[in-house]
């Protein structure tokens, strides 16, 4: 078996008293997509975010591509080729779409903190710029400052920015949360074409979304991962169905069966 | 595929014409204002207050990199202002006392560059612990740093020349441009010179990939960090580059007013560079340009007509923050921009009802500051427009007080509830 893309080992993270991630054990295949589900306060947040680099972990360890990135800056691990997105849109809001996609580009492109160049001029930024805003259809709203997309809109433009940097690895924190059904069609629909041939971590509450994407999904409860599996294994496993999905899952199955 | 994202990538970018216009254009119209005003003959004082200007505008623009761009509240940006003037000092001595070698070769013109350096290297030391955070641990450390630099200014006086300063004498040196830097029409020509660099460099690092990232991390620090980015070093890098700018303005200074006291980087001048942007308005590269020059102006014109100008200055900044918070460009901007989309007629009476507002309540509180003014000196100077005598115990000064005042801050509530209505 190949390195994981993303290997977690013992992971704990405590905030004060209180054990938030109670060792955490996952190891995802390169080109997964993988699901993790739960009821809130079961830790999916904090775990996103001892991922990324937002918290420091107690013990265990978390490693990108073989490598260590447990307790390392975020932008050291966005480097490294990791993206998140956030549960809350997390854009530039007095920017224009197109610059807030262009700074989702710069650093991936070479352009650190460079101040003898005009951004004006990057030939190749702007085309990469472009080429993301026409992936995920924003491409006609390109002039339009951040702050004043519609919210579906402004989920996109979180992708957007997520992938702009071609990390291969993505995490995404709710990309549907608060979306009308049709909505979340085409954002599931944007999320498979945008993360092809990527590592895709997602978080999600809408178990459609789950089911329908995932290769696997990984319930986590009160901070430990009770269950690991395909999708119809942890439809059928009943200590996931005690633990949470309850009357959900059931619907879920008999729908998925009709 | 290509040549689509290429033919989608032209019509994303603003065409070359665009670009000209919207960047190159203004910096030139600058360029050609400051050259064509020598040809009016202006005076002795107005060459003074032409070069003042200059000055404070580019201090200005560079507190605004920290401000406007960058979302950093800085209270001590005069200490880049005064170090860069120091070093600009010193070396004008040098030039003076040169024999031979760099400092004989080097020019007095050249003296900002001086003041870049050194604001940068104290831009770079005292950046170095204050940009660990932002917002208000930042504006604290700004203050702190301000406190410290002001008060060793008094102390080391082989740096700062104690309370006489550090003077020295700008005819030395090799002559650039065929400028004698003696008369003020000479050194005008100098301070054009170096407005228009400073200008044109600070608008062409907005549009670096740093300049954006300034940006970036001014809205959103957090999301900086997930696109790759260090928040912490863009606002050091940031630092550095408004404390150099600030340190020209302060070569410029130095050249100008052949002398730098410790009084210029105490939290005065600190607090006035922060007046001067945040009433020309720090959402507009320009605002701070306007700024400068208003309250120039006001320095130095308005000081002749009354004596608690200060007071007035403000008024202005309270009226600037409550009701238009994008400052005087941002009125200015909007007002051209309505008149450009012919939405002028819309809104028209709305402006004409906030103006009539504000000169209401000036008005008002006009009365009251030149009243209180002349009867706490106490000489029994009486206020006396139009012949009126207006004192204390007068109750028509009473009335020329509130009437106006209560009058213009209704007009000013009424205007800004008709633009809530309109956005709901």
């Amino acid at each position: 078996m190949s390195t994981p893309a993303l290997s977690i080992q013992g992971l704990k993270k405590n905030f004060g008293p209180a054990e938030i991630i109670r060792g955490v054990d996952l190891d995802i295949a390169p080109g997964e997509r993988h699901a993790i589900i739960g009821p809130n306060g079961a830790g999916k947040s904090t775990l996103f975010n001892l991922i990324s680099g937002g918290y420091q972990p107690t013990a265990g360890s978390v490693r990108l591509n073989g490598q260590e990135i447990g307790g390392v800056k975020p932008y050291a691990i966005n480097r490294m080729g990791l993206s998140r997105s956030f549960q809350v849109s997390n854009i530039f809001a007095n920017m224009t779409v197109r610059e807030n996609v262009r700074c989702g580009v710069l650093y991936s492109m070479g352009y650190g903190y460079s101040f003898w160049r005009n951004v004006g001029n990057l030939k190749e930024v702007q085309a990469k710029t472009a080429e993301i805003l026409d992936s995920v259809g924003l491409l006609d709203k390109s002039h339009l400052p951040a702050a004043l997309l519609p919210y579906a809109d402004q989920r996109t433009l979180e992708i957007a920015i997520t992938i702009a940097g071609g990390a291969d690895v993505i995490l995404l924190d709710e990309p549907t949360a608060g979306m009308s059904h049709s909505e979340t069609e085409r954002a599931v629909a944007l999320i498979k074409k945008a993360t092809e041939g990527k590592t895709l971590i997602i978080v999600e509450h809408d178990m459609g979304v789950v089911f329908g994407m995932a290769d696997r999904i990984s319930v986590l409860v009160y901070g430990e991962i009770i269950a690991t599996g395909k999708p119809e294994e942890i439809r059928g496993d009943p200590k996931v169905r005690e633990a949470y999905l309850g009357d959900e899952a059931d619907e879920h199955a008999e729908g998925g069966a009709a | 595929m290509n040549n689509s994202i290429a033919q989608t990538n032209a019509n994303l970018a603003p065409t070359g014409g665009q670009k000209f216009r919207q960047r190159v254009l203004p910096i030139i119209v600058l360029a050609i204002i400051v050259a064509v005003i020598p040809l009016f003959g202006p005076s002795r004082t107005v060459y003074a207050l032409l070069s003042v200007m200059g000055i404070n505008i580019v201090f200005a623009l560079s507190y605004n990199m920290l401000l406007g761009r960058g979302g950093l509240l800085s209270f001590g940006h005069a200490v880049y202002f005064g170090l860069g003037g120091y070093a600009a000092m010193h070396a004008m001595r040098a030039i003076e006392h040169a024999d031979g070698g760099f400092w004989a070769s080097y020019p007095v013109f050249g003296l900002p560059i001086i003041g870049f350096a050194g604001g940068a290297l104290a831009g770079a030391i005292i950046g170095w612990p204050s940009c660990r955070r932002a917002g208000t641990p930042f504006a604290m450390i700004s203050l702190g740093v301000a406190e410290l630099i002001a008060a060793a200014g008094f102390m080391f006086n082989s740096i700062f020349g104690g309370e006489e300063g550090i003077s020295g004498d700008r005819m030395n040196g090799p002559e650039l441009f065929g400028l004698s830097m003696g008369p003020v029409s000479d050194v005008y020509w100098f301070i054009a010179f170096w407005l228009v660099v400073g200008v044109a460099g600070m608008y062409a690092f907005t549009r670096t990939p740093l300049g954006k990232m300034s940006e970036a991390t001014r809205d959103n620090p957090e999301r900086v960090e997930f696109v790759g980015y260090d928040p912490q070093r863009v606002r050091y890098l940031v630092f550095i580059f408004a404390g150099a700018f600030a340190g020209l303005a302060g070569g410029m200074a130095g050249v100008y007013f052949e002398i730098f006291t410790p009084e210029a980087v105490s939290l005065v001048p600190s607090g006035f560079v922060l007046l001067m942007a945040y009433i020309g308005g720090i959402t507009y590269f320009a605002g701070p340009i306007i700024g400068a020059i208003v309250l120039t102006y006001m320095q130095s014109m308005l000081s002749d007509f009354t004596e608690a100008w200060l007071l007035y200055l403000g008024v202005l900044f309270m009226l600037i923050v409550m009701y238009a918070p994008r400052g005087l460009s941002g009125i200015l901007f909007g007002l051209t921009g309505a008149i450009g989309n012919g939405s002028f007629g819309e809104v028209a009476g709305k402006w004409a009802m906030q103006l009539l507002g504000a000169i209401l309540v000036f008005l008002g509180l006009m009365t009251l500051i030149e009243v209180s003014v002349r009867w706490s000196n106490g000489f029994g100077e009486t206020f006396e427009p139009f012949g009126m005598h207006l004192n204390f115990g007068n109750p028509l000064t009473w009335v020329l007080i509130t009437v106006p005042l209560a009058l213009g801050i209704y007009f000013l509530r009424r205007a800004n509830r008709e633009t809530e209505e309109v956005l709901a």
